[in-house]
């Protein structure tokens, strides 16, 4: 048995790009494995609702390009967890779509485990009965929706990706999986604390983002051994230290004590970081608390309609002034001419950029109204063209609608932008987001990609 | 003093996409205190600010780091056709201005 295990996380996300000297440095000594975390909610519901990625194709194939023959030549496993993004089906096909050109283009071959996390609509079914739980705030599941979720997804924990690293791959392309899945798999499956395992995953998910200067964008060396492990960035202008390591287990969480995966509550109050190394940080004391009953996270959109937006913005004192009654007279005026939409199924909202777009009704009104005001007025409607045609007719209505003390009377707004108008494509909800009890597996699938 | 002015810190950001958590780190454990002593700084206040009931805001406190993090609902889930901030990073107002 192994008494440390060495890895590398490339970067916070695969796509944001990491340095050449990392990776150089990183490689100088023995590597276990690889890994990198590709998915996150925060950019909202549309990627996994359309099956897109958030990060663009070429910025993948760049920070894959550099690491694939690299690492299958030095028989170093890459694991890429929440392909795509979102990690559902047409995500996990575009990643391994890029891995095939790269393949081709560098001339070598690759053996990779791909895991789909997709859930069927029996499955679905199954959970709406009863076996659905609000996870962070989210809304009871309505049942109406099985039907109508696109792209619906389980987010795993480290059990399939172990499955898939006993199938000895040249890389392991998961579908969406808890980020901590990706680091915390291999030393599990080696038989390390996975307490420790797990919190280490938890750091190492992030890239460098514990170290200072924080950096999503570089990578992050973790070493793990029986009762304790270190972090250190392999790029020589960063340096972890106990502060900014103690302070990643802030980021994005409700709780900095203790955090909570599939395999259960991982308790941090008992840690304790040290400087061992110029730049290094040694971690211990992490305990994982098995979860009693396992659950799954599962993450589903539905479409909402269509979106198209105009931007413009406003000088005039007294049109700003007005704005409430711009509004009000656009929105009527829309109603009145909008017989290819009914009413109910579409929606108008007028962005007050310098008012109050941003925290809304929440705080009262400025005191002092700003000299200028950036307007963005969008509709949403069952199709775009549907959508295009109440965008038009609201900012059309919008630049000529009248006001008491009006002078301006050519016009209420400029616009930046000929044409005026941005279709905004489909747009989405989260609708499941929710933990269930059931059981479920998902079996590894080895394929040769030459 | 407002809450923006007595922390070095003072941030928000998604949960998730129906929470979003306000950050509040301190540099000394005064203005930390300060702020939790506050008459003001309870759910009820704090949810009349969001338009949120008061049990559905958490004020959880880290005294050995000198941190507090409020836990909000979103009254409209990440980018849902609602929604003003998909990232949740500009709402630790209306909190910020809270005179402590």
């Amino acid at each position: 048995m192994k008494d440390s295990i060495r890895y590398l996380s490339l970067c916070g996300l695969l796509g944001y790009g990491y340095s050449p000297v990392s990776l150089e440095n990183a490689l100088k000594q023995e590597l276990d494995f690889i890994g990198v975390d590709a998915g996150s909610t925060d950019p909202g519901p549309y990627y996994l609702g359309s099956g897109k990625g958030f990060v663009k194709r070429l910025q993948i194939k760049r920070d894959l390009s550099l690491i694939l023959k690299e690492a299958k030549l030095r028989g170093i496993p890459l694991i890429i967890g929440s392909a795509g993004g979102s990690g559902a089906k047409p995500h996990v096909e575009t990643v391994l779509e890029i891995i095939r050109e790269i393949v081709a283009e560098q001339g070598f071959s690759l053996r990779a485990a791909v895991i789909f996390s997709d859930l069927s609509a029996d499955f679905l079914k199954q959970t709406a009965e009863g076996h659905l739980f609000s996870c962070g705030g989210s809304p009871e599941f309505d049942p109406a929706c099985v039907d109508k979720l696109s792209n619906p997804v389980a987010q795993f924990g480290t059990d399939p990706i172990i499955e898939a690293l006993k199938l000895e791959p040249d890389v392991i392309v998961s579908g969406r999986c808890c980020d901590t899945a990706v680091f915390a798999s291999f030393p599990i499956w080696k038989g390390f604390d996975p307490g420790l395992a797990l919190h280490a995953a938890k750091i190492a998910e992030c890239g460098a983002l514990c170290a200072r200067p924080v950096g999503a964008n570089d990578s992050l060396v973790v070493e793990m051994f029986r009762d304790f492990f270190t972090v250190e960035p392999p790029n020589p202008v960063r340096t972890c230290t106990p502060d900014s390591v103690a302070a990643h287990s802030l980021y994005e969480q409700p709780d900095p004590n203790c955090f909570y995966e599939p395999e259960g509550k991982i308790d941090l109050s008992a840690c304790k970081f040290e400087q061992i190394g110029p730049r290094k940080v040694k971690v211990t004391g992490s305990r994982l608390i098995p979860a009693e009953k396992k659950t799954t996270k599962l993450e589903g959109a539905v479409k909402a309609g269509y979106r198209a937006i105009t931007i413009a913005g406003l000088r005039d004192p007294s049109a700003i002034r007005h704005l409430d009654e711009i509004e009000k007279g656009v929105r009527a005026a829309v109603a009145e001419s909008a017989n290819f939409v009914k009413e109910g199924e579409y929606s108008l909202r007028f962005l007050r950029y310098g008012l109050d777009a941003v925290t809304g009704g929440n705080e009262p009104p400025p005191e002092v109204l700003p000299r200028e005001v950036g307007l963005v007025i969008e509709a949403i409607a069952p199709t775009q063209e549907q959508a295009d045609a109440l965008l038009g007719l609201a900012r059309s209505k919008a630049l000529h609608q009248g006001f008491p003390d009006r002078k301006a009377t050519a016009g209420n707004l400029a616009f930046p932008f000929s044409p005026s108008d941005f279709a905004g494509g489909a747009v989405y909800e989260f609708a499941l987001y929710h933990l269930t009890d059931l059981p479920l597996q998902f079996e590894p699938q080895l394929m040769v990609i030459e | 003093m407002k809450i923006y002015d007595a922390a070095f810190v003072c941030r928000s950001k998604n949960a998730g996409p129906f929470q979003v958590t306000v950050d509040l780190m301190f540099s000394t454990p005064e203005s930390y205190r300060k702020v939790l002593e506050s008459p003001r700084f309870t759910p009820e206040v704090i949810g009349k600010l969001y338009n949120v009931t008061p049990d559905r805001i958490a004020i959880k406190t880290f005294e050995s780091i000198l941190t507090v993090k409020v836990v909000l609902p979103r009254q409209h889930g990440s980018g849902s056709p609602l929604d003003t901030d998909v990232y949740g990073s500009q709402q630790h107002f209306p909190l910020g201005n809270l005179e402590i």
